[in-house]
């Protein structure tokens, strides 16, 4: 049953996981294994992904701000400048970070649910291993290391995207397009997609661990830790989000 | 030897283990048996140190593990070796993998070394073929024996095994049984296995405590079961058949 004290407990576990999880390594060497696996599951294995949304909306931002925005009023280059302003500020940061939420933090609650209910942590902790910091603290680094290279391919490939609308759909000339995606460049600004993404980043992979780990029950209680997790996750990032673009933009 | 003294556990207020006292053995095999939902697992989980009771005493050569601290926990955990029900191995590591995960988390040696002693802990379960497979690829009774295996690893000094022939044919259940009573013997460990297996009772039962709604109701060896007068207990253990026509043969 859910009371007005349960977001607080929930948050008071989520501290307590956390703190063990920034414990001290037993093995470095394995920790920093786990970790190179984890940079590859959740970061490289989700360039395809980010490449493939990244190019579509760059090209569909392109052609919407071309056809309701553009007049005879408005200089030409403010479809590129737009189109950059967004891919930099908001979607290449925070609306790929709510698409990874889905996919990296279904994945880690789900991975983390069933080594919980398959007693694997179980086996851990009997061990003598601090299983939260073994399986939890390369995801959490993991993820980190990668989001910024994810961010960079996704406003690339953005920005791809809505140069293919130029030069195959022809709606503008690429010059234009360059000439705006060029115009009052702000390099903070795509240093604020990289801090933003920092953030979010620990967000997915902590959450989703925390909703992993603390698994009760079999496999529909994993399938609900996961479903918790990417709403989790994506509540606080859109959350987050506002109180960072304030303190970063204001 | 494990000594367990006036052990009580409940949750949310329902007592699931009251007043247990017992002595598990170095070299025996220590049974703890009981009807599903008796207590077995939470006894266990309490000897381990995944559970802590409110009351008593767990005594690991007389140092108490309930009132440990964290370091002093860490390190009698590297002593313990668990086989699971479920085997709980892995998924993503292979079978010789697995074996080595508590090495290389835990000792010095050398890679060459720890893979000699993982591989000389799988020829031991007779499972060298299948080292380069993953837990997926190879049989429940198979990954018992890797269970096994990954917990000698390190030499315990005490074994834990939560019913390990669950899920498991007769024949296959009698190699686990025999498997384990041997390393028993060789290695000196105190082992202690949850189980409510007649075979495993009547072949393996050094020392058997058998647990009754939470509380002890008789303990005993394997041979004593024959003779044993304590209803529940005869109950529990000649309900099937065919042991109750071995107890008449064994009676006459």
């Amino acid at each position: 049953m859910i009371t007005p004290i349960t977001p607080i407990m929930t948050f008071g576990k989520y501290l307590r996981l956390m703190g063990k999880v920034f414990s001290r390594p037993e093995r470095v060497r394995m920790y920093f294994k786990q970790y190179i696996n984890e940079m590859v599951k959740l970061g490289y294995d989700s360039i395809g992904i980010v490449l493939l949304i990244s190019f579509f909306i760059g090209a569909v931002i392109c052609i919407q701000i071309k056809l309701n925005i553009q007049s005879p009023w408005m200089p030409r280059m403010v479809v590129g400048y737009t189109t950059r302003e967004i891919m930099l500020l908001e979607f290449s940061s925070s609306i790929m970070c709510l698409i990874l939420s889905g996919k990296v933090g279904s994945n880690i609650a789900s991975e983390i649910g069933t080594m919980r209910v398959t007693q694997q942590i179980d086996a851990l902790d009997i061990m003598g291993v601090n299983s939260a910091s073994y399986l939890i603290l390369p995801k959490i680094l993991g993820l980190m290391t990668m989001i910024p290279l994810l961010v960079t391919f996704s406003i690339g490939a953005g920005i791809f995207g809505a140069f293919c609308t130029a030069w195959f759909g022809g709606i503008m000339t690429a010059s234009d397009l360059e000439y705006g995606l060029q115009y009052s460049f702000v390099e903070w600004y795509i240093w604020c997609g990289f801090i933003k993404s920092l953030f979010f980043a620990f967000i997915i992979a902590s959450v989703s661990a925390y909703f992993g780990y603390t698994v009760e029950g079999g496999s529909i209680a994993v399938g609900k830790a996961s479903t918790d997790s990417v709403v989790s996750s994506s509540v606080l990032i859109l959350f987050s989000d506002l109180i960072l673009t304030q303190l970063l933009m204001g | 030897m494990i000594q367990i003294n006036a052990l009580h556990k409940s949750f949310e207020g329902r007592t699931v283990l009251n007043d247990i006292n017992f002595t598990f053995d170095n070299g025996k095999t220590n049974l703890i048996i009981g009807q599903s939902g008796s207590g077995k697992t939470v006894l266990m989980k309490c000897l381990v140190g995944l559970f802590t009771p409110e009351q008593g005493e767990v005594l690991y050569d007389d140092r108490n593990l309930i009132s440990m601290g964290k370091k002093e926990k860490q390190a009698l955990r590297r002593e313990m070796g668990m086989i699971f029900q479920s085997a709980a191995l892995f998924d993503s590591l292979t079978v010789l993998e697995n074996v080595m995960f508590p090495l290389d988390m835990f000792s010095n040696m050398t890679n060459r070394e720890r893979i000699r002693r993982a591989q000389f802990c799988l020829d031991r379960v007779n499972l060298t073929d299948a080292q380069d497979k993953y837990p997926g690829e190879i049989s429940g009774g198979m990954q018992k024996r890797v269970a096994i295996a990954r917990a000698i690893v390190l030499q315990p000094k005490y074994l834990f095994c939560d019913e390990p022939n669950s899920g498991l044919d007769p024949k296959t259940s009698l190699v686990i049984d025999e498997l384990i009573h041997d390393i028993t013997t060789e290695y000196n460990m105190t082992t202690v296995i949850n189980t409510h297996d007649m075979n495993s009772v009547l072949g393996i039962g050094d020392s058997i405590l058998y647990i009754y709604q939470g509380h002890k109701e008789w303990e005993g060896t394997k041979n004593d079961v024959f003779s044993a007068t304590n209803q529940r207990l005869t109950d529990f253990i000649f309900a099937s058949d065919l042991l109750k026509e071995v107890k008449s043969i064994k009676s006459c």
